[in-house]
């Protein structure tokens, strides 16, 4: 009795983990099935730019930050006549994984190698100093030891500016007095949203309430978790909050079910990417707006860079001013708040305004 | 006779594992065709000769799938399931890398100290299910979970806390550079080094090995585990042996990840590779707990995941197919022993059969 009961645990164990696999093969089969066949790489013939693009966990179709990479090598190709070869990450792989996708790259003759992600800045350390004639790129990267690397540009951005629009936006719209936001991991990245969110709202309104929460201490999972996501949105919407942002990559859609079973008036906040275009038909009227992380400007950029025979080296942030974040429109609910937003972003453009960067 | 026997045992012995390694191929195949890509192409991938940077990567991986898998194996051959080697290795890496990285120790000593320290503290964590389980009766598969997920939030907390600044993410200090292993570099100094400390991997393979088979408490182990009671009966403390057992299993787990710490990580950080915990648990299943079994299965499963790499920029495979490879050769696996077990005693009961009636007639 004792061994089938223990059995049968271990059989759900199996369960969950194949669950877990299961989802991954549909959003593959989903991927292949829609997008497969309009995948840049196979069909681009230019003589410009080869580009190496290494994906983080998910790859593209990840509807947020690979696929916003994606996008800036897609304008690439047909602006900069660039042909491109991609990689991709699995979870949980070894430091030498990281490390041999981008030597393959690098050896089949790529230039530029953007590894798309912070967790590719060791590997890309590693890496570079084997191959000085060709570029190397890092979205959200930094270098790891006292060496500069003169062949590496850490594409970083001012996530925190961006969230000062939508704490704007959030204290604007919030008819309780009291909002909520999500983090997927609580480490110094995603405390960065935090702070310019929770800026940009007391900002607007000096008593207003934010709770906060994070789904993981340091496990990355809490980045694809929505049953996490659903959770901690539900617990702030419960306790009084109508908007919440969340800045959780994947985790996010358990955020935008969360606002949609809080009923009318509650609102979620999407990241990275404008989510109101891949939002299902129940979320979309409860998506206020979205802080937008331009990772595509940041992608095209560095292809540009070595197009034009200047390649971006060491740090660049991607700002208000450059473009490099911002807030998206798509339906229409920040429409009358709008020139309120501009107005901080304006400040914030010009200095009037400095955003802090830690909570 | 002799012969024929030997090629009998060695044929029953290779029989499961290869018909569990051809359905596995044949389900990936099946999923490849229908994610849309041309199983040619992966096949050819994954089977391509490994150049010298791969072979380094396949030995080092090897060596640290082996070690996790060796953790699990110890419970599961007395019926424990240690479902915690996850949690136990996390919180023994990061706290043998905050151990090395303080420096208190000169040079090598550093490393002997830090590799104690990461086998008491997986051996103590994992001792906290096995006390559990002798005292309160709470099964060890629901602690050893909850413990992982107590684990990464512990050493997610202090490494936010009190770890250093390291671009958007914390590390541990950086051990020094005397308690750095260089390793062996085979071929070209970018091809990449073997570990040095893939050699614990050896040595535990050989202490477990000779633990189990050669010693009263391996016997009282495996008794334990064929059939509980009848050990009772004999005068195995069972107790006892549940929390060494665990302790063992736990300091087997607390060495995952040294080897790689020590030789070339430097620090617990963005870079400390997870989910090894949960891979040695399919290897161990794959390996029938046996350490030659398991050594085979590390070295597939360490294969599968480096040749599967390149298949995103070769084939437009996303690499993540290879996980189904390895979970349906661990799921055929267990179904073929069972198969090839029963056609082996039917074979037998019938060879046996014709005996017995050969004698008979003579008689």
């Amino acid at each position: 009795m004792r061994r089938l009961s223990k059995i049968s645990v271990v059989a759900v164990v199996a369960l969950i983990a194949l669950t877990g696999c299961g989802n991954k093969t549909d959003n593959k089969n989903d991927k292949t099935g829609s997008t497969a066949n309009a995948d840049v790489c196979k069909t681009a013939k230019g003589n410009g730019p080869k580009v190496g693009l290494a994906y983080d966990v998910g790859g593209r179709g990840d509807q947020s930050f690979n696929d916003s990479a994606y996008a800036g090598l897609k304008k690439a190709v047909g602006d900069l006549k660039a042909t491109c070869v991609e990689g991709e990450a699995t979870d949980g792989e070894a430091e030498s994984a990281r490390e041999s996708r981008l030597k393959d790259m690098a050896d089949a003759g790529m230039n530029p190698i953007i590894g798309v992600g912070f967790a590719y800045s060791d590997a890309v350390n590693a890496v570079a100093p084997n191959y000085p004639d060709i570029s190397f790129g890092v979205i959200d990267g930094f270098d790891p030891d006292q060496t500069a690397n003169k062949n590496v540009a850490y594409l970083g951005f001012a996530e925190n500016e961006g969230s000062y629009l939508v704490g704007v936006a959030a204290a604007l719209k919030s008819k309780a007095g009291h909002i909520g936001f999500v983090g997927g991991v609580h480490n110094d990245l995603i405390k960065k949203f935090e702070a310019g969110y929770v800026a940009g709202a007391k900002a607007t309104k000096p008593d207003i309430k934010v709770d906060v929460k994070y789904i993981q201490e340091s496990d990355l999972k809490g980045f694809g978790d929505p049953a996490g996501g659903q959770e901690a949105a539900t617990a702030e919407f419960d306790n009084g909050a109508d908007v919440v942002y969340h800045a959780s990559g994947a985790s996010g859609s358990g955020v935008f079910d969360a606002a949609v079973s809080a009923g009318d008036g509650k609102w979620a906040i999407g990241v990275d990417s404008d989510q109101y275009l891949t939002a299902s038909d129940a979320q979309k009227p409860h998506i206020l707006t979205s802080m937008l992380k331009r990772v595509d400007v940041a992608t095209y950029d560095m292809i540009k860079s070595v197009a034009d025979g200047s390649p971006l080296t060491s740090y660049q942030t991607y700002d208000l001013k450059k473009d490099g974040v911002g807030y998206a429109k798509s339906g229409g609910f920040v429409d009358d708040i709008a020139s309120k937003i501009d107005e901080a972003a304006t400040k914030i453009k010009s200095g009037e305004i400095k955003v802090p960067d830690k909570p | 006779m002799n012969t024929s026997k030997i090629l009998r045992s060695v044929v029953q012995a290779l029989l499961a594992p290869l018909i569990a390694v051809v359905v596995s191929m044949a389900v990936t195949s099946i999923v490849v065709v229908v994610a849309g890509a041309s199983v040619g192409d992966f096949w050819d991938v994954i089977f391509k000769v490994p150049s010298h940077r791969n072979l380094v990567n396949i030995t080092n991986q090897s060596a640290l799938i082996f070690l996790a898998a060796l953790a699990a194996a110890i419970g599961f051959r007395m019926n424990l399931f240690n479902i915690g080697i996850e949690g136990q290795y996390t919180l023994a890496a990061y706290t043998a890398a905050l151990v090395a990285g303080q420096a208190w120790f000169p040079g090598k000593v550093n490393i002997l100290v830090a590799l104690l320290v990461a086998m008491a503290v997986g051996a103590a964590w994992a001792g906290i299910a096995g006390v559990l389980k002798v005292t309160r009766g709470v099964s060890e598969v629901i602690s050893t979970i909850m413990l992982n997920a107590i684990a990464g939030t512990v050493v997610g907390y202090l490494l936010s806390n009190h770890g250093q600044q390291y671009g958007q993410g914390r590390r541990t200090t950086p051990i020094p550079e005397s308690s750095q292993l260089a390793g062996w570099t085979p071929w070209k100094e970018s091809d990449g080094a073997i570990w040095t400390l893939v050699i614990l991997a050896v040595l535990a393979g050989v202490t477990i090995s000779f633990l189990i088979n050669r010693t009263r408490f391996g016997f009282d182990l495996r008794a334990t585990g064929t059939n509980e009671d009848a050990a009772v009966v004999s005068g195995v403390e069972v107790k006892k042996m549940v929390v060494i057992s665990m302790l063992i299993s736990g300091a087997i787990a607390g060495l995952i990840w040294m080897p790689a710490l020590f030789g070339g990580a430097d620090y617990y950080g963005p870079p400390f590779q997870r989910t090894l915990g949960f891979t040695g648990i399919a290897v161990a299943l794959l390996g029938r707990n046996r350490p030659l079994g398991i050594f085979f299965g590390a070295v597939l499963f360490a294969w599968l995941s480096e040749q599967a790499n390149p298949l995103a920029l070769v084939a437009d495979i996303s690499p993540s197919i290879v996980q189904i490879t390895q979970g349906v050769v661990v799921l055929a696996v267990v179904v073929a022993y069972e198969v090839v077990r029963r056609w082996t005693a039917a074979y037998e009961q019938r060879e046996l059969k014709a005996a017995l009636d050969r004698e008979a007639v003579s008689a």
